[in-house]
């Protein structure tokens, strides 16, 4: 993102004395630039203008030469003991290993506390016998480029200042730089030029467009865009395959200048500004096109002209084409690549570069090349941005192109780059200008003046918005009475009164009259937006599904499960884990195209793939009474399923295509899930503790229906992993539908995951035990106060007989007499001697009570018989004697 | 049992009297007074058995026979009641010290349960839009392209789709062509979904996970939740954002909390807004703190989903969950709520 070097922003609009990057930073976020970091000056601490005022060669006994130097450093001049008395101070003594300077140059004197580039900090340091106080120093030292030959003579660089001065300000060393964010409708704020405007709208303060050539320079500069010219070098803009119909090139401008020391370093300012912009200083060449880039705006691409056949076509890539990019990357080009060609052989045969991305290896400028053709284009943001992400190939150019780049940039950026070439470079620069121009009329927008004022909530006056589009750059005039842009005629907004806005070139993101709004309320501040809080329709509270989400949740809380989240990537290998079948449903998941990690590329089917994962860690970390659950979606594709039709926004899909797309989207069921490891009751003073065992994990399940007001029968499910064959149910409906599972797990997934022994689980399809709440509300049975009568039965059967259905055999026994069981236990299960081999004896507690009247001894009588009866009629059993 | 007593028998009476009476001076606790009260006042007792046979004497014999029994019976339990006033007396100066225990022995005998923060929070953010009459709409994880860009402005080639970091999902079945499907990177799809199947006009807040290609990290995640707010309405403007931004923010951070907007970019939006909120708890001294984005619901968006932008207007927010739990209670690093360490969850055990 763009680095704001405060002294190269005030070259364009008038900044404010005492500015700072951070009061810069607090200006711009107001017109929506925000503050990305703060990089701090690279040199801290005195740094100061010194003139030499001896210089005394001493050569050492290591074969070197030194120069002890004194250098006037006027207020910071050295306090000397000689002089004590008069309360002079001297010139500083410093021991300098470089002697290209002479008695009387100025230069850059780092004081004892300066820091420089590195971190290198100076202090007074006894060297061959001398105190050197201080540090005379070479441009390298300073950041400021690589030459470290010898001394940076301030002359040299055409400055000049008093003995004392603060060198940093001179030399832009001191300065915080900001970088900003720059969002994507503002591609002109890639730019000093754009953030120069945006601070001019902040503050108000005087903006000058350095795109707009001013009065008073050569004629040739200023002339209105010429037609391409005959004499300049050919260019053909050929391009047979537009996307969505929009040409990819639509404007390119070519200068040629010759004889120019393109290899040659850039002047040290130039290389300042790069440096503090974040860029590396590499060659004039190359320096000057960047430099103007980060100027205006303008991406540009200096080509070798020797090493260029007349003429530059702009088109398409063919089948099979390739190019070595400056990166030494071989690439294969995609059809859909725009490509600055040249023609050697035949007409646009050879490939130069990447519009607008990268240029190519063959064309670039080398050591010997003094010859140089300066392109500046206008590029299809869409061509560009597919190209630069095809090829995986993000470039400051293309940074730019895919924003949007002012289309009326290249020439004035062309012209700069020559100027900037032959003033640094010497040389000349060909008359001729290769300038072709396709590109389409400004865009107007029609708004109607009272919409922004509509839209913010201030009353915005019709001059207000008028005035701050044209602060922005529009053009705004009145529209005439009847047009509709578009509108059928007769709309209410018809009436009111209308501008027509032409926006300015730099601004392609302004293209509906919203767009404009925004500008609005920006340039006149989102603080003036007052506060109102509207008063939405009465509103129906939470729908039934999600207060019984809550509601599950709660209750797994209140029951001792603490509840966890845990990310929905899993690998094939997970359910490897889990010992689920190959041919299970649950291996039919959906894949990641780009997943954080390549072994997890899939997307959960169920929730204790990932919830047993996460109970894992928590063993690892050393908690193993363990009680868990998680709620969340799991994804559960249907075969068949066709993709999801790729439509474009801004008007309703058909029914078809609606359907299409929420068709394609698979099921995606809430699911809540939970683990218990360890002791389900903590063992302490009172006793030992209690492991957690299939029955907790069944309450629990049992639980999520029971508080939703939904029964779910659990019944012996001998085969589904993960769970143990012998320990685990099936969890149904009323009607029978399977809801899930709960109890042991199987002692493989248990060892797979390193979970303690007998470890727990259940899992529950949610949206199913929602879908199954009774619809009505649950109707209340009087409470009897009539006296309880209690019973017990111990019953004996043969070993094999399952207690659930024994259970049920005595409740349907007791129902069949009368409507009188209150509650029915099983209080204990029993086998040995006393029952024989092969036999339990099961034990039930009854709490029988009528609604209307005591039950008599004749009553509670027939209601044992009749248990015993259908007990002994399912199962044998008979009453323990 | 004893033998069964006449009720004309007067010293049978006075032997069954004195039996209980000694038997009441001699219970040693409450308990064996009890179990005195059954034997000798109970409904089996001689005393009781004896004054039910009076029913079956003679008419001439009921007087005497019921004189005789209601002193001895009145006897018998004034008796029980003395003694039961004395034991109670004793128990309590006695007995109960007796039986006092270390009461400071751990009570910690059930497991502790906890929700996720997360989700409490959720909940609660929730509560405030349900409190100002808006309700609650959800979406899908997995969603189409269409609803989490195409319908909210973001082209196919609009840079800020390329900046979502998206997870996208391959084709089903095999297949090698685009499933047209991602993981959503907003819950800004629920936007298009409710205006889609919603009478107008809507108010709804949409809490949800989302997801982006980020490694986990102290402040990313790829896995994070967002809560989304969209009214459409006749009428609306920034100003209403504002309002019901401010109200948020009061709601979840009291009195003084405010916000702040900064002209922004987002495709589904214009204009558009980063909010901040004035944050008095930040660590380091009050300041402003980046809280989400919003702003008013672009036209193309309500078009997508066939809603006149002509007649509606309609304003969106959307912030992180994460990040307000973050800023609200202090939390440094988003490991923490995303690991699934049952002592992260266990911290807010108590309301939210």
């Amino acid at each position: 993102m763009p680095r704001v070097p405060l002294s190269w922003l005030a070259e364009h609009v008038a900044v404010a004395p005492g500015t700072t990057a951070e009061s810069l930073a607090a200006e711009l976020v107001r017109v929506g630039l925000e503050e990305e970091a703060v990089h701090p000056a690279t040199v801290t601490g005195p740094l100061v203008v010194g003139e030499v005022i001896e210089r005394t060669p001493e050569p050492q006994s290591n074969g070197k030469t030194i120069q002890w130097c004194r250098v006037d450093v006027g207020a910071f001049n050295a306090a000397d003991d000689d002089d004590a008395d008069t309360g002079a101070a001297g010139p500083r003594g410093i021991v300098c290993g470089a002697d290209n300077f002479e008695v009387g140059d100025r230069v850059v004197v780092a004081l004892p506390g300066a820091v420089l580039p590195g971190p290198f900090p100076i202090t007074a340091r006894k060297t061959y016998g001398h105190v050197s106080d201080g540090m005379i120093c070479s441009e390298r030292e300073l950041g400021l480029g690589e030459d470290h030959n010898g001394i940076l003579v301030l002359a040299r660089l055409g400055l000049d200042a008093a003995p004392g001065t603060d060198a940093r300000r001179l030399l832009g060393l001191g300065e915080d730089v900001l970088e900003i964010n720059v969002t994507p409708d503002r591609g002109y704020c890639f730019a000093m030029r754009g953030i120069a405007r945006e601070y001019s709208h902040a503050t108000g303060a005087a903006f000058t467009d350095p795109a707009v050539v001013p009065a008073g320079l050569p004629a040739e500069s200023a002339e209105p865009i010429a037609p391409t010219s005959g004499a300049g070098f050919a260019v053909e803009l050929d391009d047979d395959a537009p996307i969505h119909g929009v040409a990819g090139c639509d404007r390119f401008v070519a200068r040629v200048v010759r004889g120019v020391a393109a290899s040659a370093p850039s002047p040290i300012w130039m290389q300042r500004r790069l440096t503090q912009a974040g860029m590396r200083p590499i060659s004039l060449a190359v320096d000057v096109t960047n430099y103007v880039m980060l100027d205006l705006g303008q991406p540009l691409h200096a080509y070798d002209l020797g090493r260029l056949a007349a003429p530059i076509v702009v088109r398409r890539a063919r089948y099979d084409e390739r190019l070595t990019t400056l990166d030494g990357v071989e690439r294969r080009l995609h059809l859909e690549d725009l490509l600055i060609t040249d023609s050697p052989q035949s007409r646009g045969t050879r490939v130069l570069g990447l519009a607008g991305v990268m240029g190519g290896a063959d064309s670039e400028v080398t050591p010997a090349t003094t010859d140089l053709l300066i392109e500046a284009a206008h590029f299809d943001p869409v061509s560009v941005a597919r190209t630069a992400r095809r090829h995986k190939l993000p470039s400051e150019a293309s940074r730019r192109f895919e924003r949007g780049v002012d289309p009326e940039l290249p020439r004035v950026a062309a012209d700069r780059v020559v100027a900037l070439l032959l003033e640094h470079g010497g040389g000349t620069a060909d008359e001729a200008v290769t300038d072709v121009d396709r590109t389409p009329p400004a865009h107007t927008i029609t708004l109607p003046l009272d919409l922004p004022g509509r839209i913010v909530g201030v009353d915005y006056s019709a001059d207000v918005v008028r005035a701050t589009l044209a602060e922005i750059g529009c053009t705004v005039v009145d529209a005439p009475a009847e047009v509709a842009d578009g509108e059928a005629p007769g709309r209410r907004d018809v009436a009111r009164p209308r501008v027509v806005v032409t926006v300015p070139s730099w601004r392609p993101d302004l293209v509906m009259p919203v767009d404009l709004v925004e500008e609005v309320a920006r340039l006149r501040g989102y603080d003036a937006i007052p506060s109102v809080l509207p008063t939405a329709p009465a509103g129906r509270g939470l729908t039934d599904a999600q207060r019984a989400r809550r509601t599950v949740a709660r209750a797994l809380a209140a029951h001792g499960f603490v509840e966890v989240l845990s990310y929905p990537f899993v690998g094939a290998d997970a359910h490897d884990r889990l010992g689920i079948p190959a041919d299970d449903p649950r291996r039919r998941a959906v894949r990641l195209a780009n997943p954080v990690s390549e072994s997890q590329p899939e997307l959960r089917t169920n929730l204790l793939v990932t919830l047993l994962d996460t109970a894992r860690r928590n063993v690892s970390r050393g908690m193993t009474d363990l009680a868990l659950f998680e709620t969340g979606l799991v994804v559960r594709p249907e075969p068949g399923t066709a993709a999801a039709p790729l439509l474009s926004g801004g008007e309703l899909p058909s029914e078809a295509d609606l359907a299409g797309l929420l068709d394609a989207v698979p099921p995606q069921p809430r699911r809540v899930a939970g683990v218990l490891t360890g002791l389900r009751e903590p063992g302490g003073w009172w006793g030992p503790g209690r492991r957690a065992d299939h029955t907790d994990a069944i309450e629990a399940a049992v639980l999520v229906g029971r508080c939703l007001g939904v029964s779910l029968a659990a019944t012996a499910d001998a085969d589904h992993m993960p769970w143990h064959p012998g320990r685990n149910v099936r969890l149904t409906l009323a009607d029978g539908t399977l809801v899930g599972h709960a109890g042991e797990l199987h002692p493989k997934v248990v060892a797979a995951l390193d979970l303690p022994t007998r470890a727990v689980a259940f899992e529950v399809d949610l949206d199913a035990v929602i879908a199954a709440m009774p619809g009505e509300p649950a109707q209340a049975t009087p409470v009897s106060t009539f006296p309880v009568a209690k019973e017990d039965i111990a019953l004996v059967v043969d070993a094999g007989v399952a207690v659930g259905e024994l259970l049920s055999a005595v409740r349907d026994g007791i129902r069949s007499v009368g409507d009188v069981l209150e509650e029915l236990r099983v209080f204990d299960v029993y086998t040995g001697a006393q029952v024989g081999d092969g036999r339990k004896s099961v034990a039930f507690s009854l709490r029988l009570r009528a609604p209307d009247r005591t039950l008599t001894a004749e009553e509670t009588a027939a209601v044992r018989a009749a248990a015993v009866a259908e007990a002994g009629r399912r199962f044998g059993a008979v009453l323990r004697s | 049992m004893s033998e069964s007593v006449s009720p004309l028998d007067a010293d049978a009476v006075r032997a069954a009297v004195d039996a209980a009476l000694a038997a009441i001076t001699s219970a040693g606790d409450l308990d064996e007074l009890k179990a005195v009260r059954l034997a000798h006042a109970g409904d089996r007792s001689p005393l009781a058995l004896a004054n039910r046979a009076i029913g079956g004497l003679d008419a001439s014999d009921k007087a005497e026979a019921g004189r005789l029994m209601g002193g001895a019976r009145g006897q018998v339990n004034a008796a029980l009641a003395a003694r039961q006033i004395e034991l109670e007396a004793d128990r309590d100066a006695r007995v109960l010290v007796e039986e006092s225990v270390d009461v400071t022995l751990p009570a910690d005998r059930s497991p502790r349960g906890a929700r996720h923060p997360l989700e409490v929070l959720s909940e609660r953010i929730a509560d405030v839009f349900l409190a100002m009459g808006w309700e609650i709409a959800e979406g899908p994880e997995v969603e189409a392209e269409w609803f989490n860009f195409d319908a909210l402005n973001f082209g196919i080639d609009h840079p800020a789709r390329q900046m979502q970091d998206t997870f996208y999902v391959e084709a089903l079945d095999g297949g090698t062509g685009p499933s047209g499907l991602v993981l959503r990177t907003h819950t800004s799809p629920v936007q298009a979904r409710a205006l889609l199947s919603r009478e107008l006009p809507v108010y709804i807040a949409c809490p949800g996970r989302t997801f982006r290609t980020d490694e986990l990290d102290a402040t990313h995640t790829p896995v994070f939740s967002q809560v989304e707010g969209l009214a459409v309405d006749k009428g609306l403007t920034m100003a209403h954002l504002r309002g019901t931004l401010d109200h948020f923010a009061r709601a979840m951070f009291g009195p003084e909390a405010r916000t702040r907007l900064r002209p922004s970019f987002f495709p589904f939006t214009e204009p558009s807004a980063e909010m901040d909120l004035w944050f008095p708890q930040k660590k380091g001294g009050a300041g402003w703190i980046e809280w989400g984005g919003c702003g008013m619901v672009n036209p193309n968006v309500l078009r997508s989903v066939g809603v006149d932008p002509d007649v509606y207007t309609g304003f969106a927010f959307g912030m992180g969950i994460e990040r307000t739990l973050m800023f609200r209670h202090g939390i440094a690093d988003m490991h923490d709520m995303v690991e699934g360490d049952v002592r992260f969850s266990l911290q807010f055990e108590g309301v939210i």
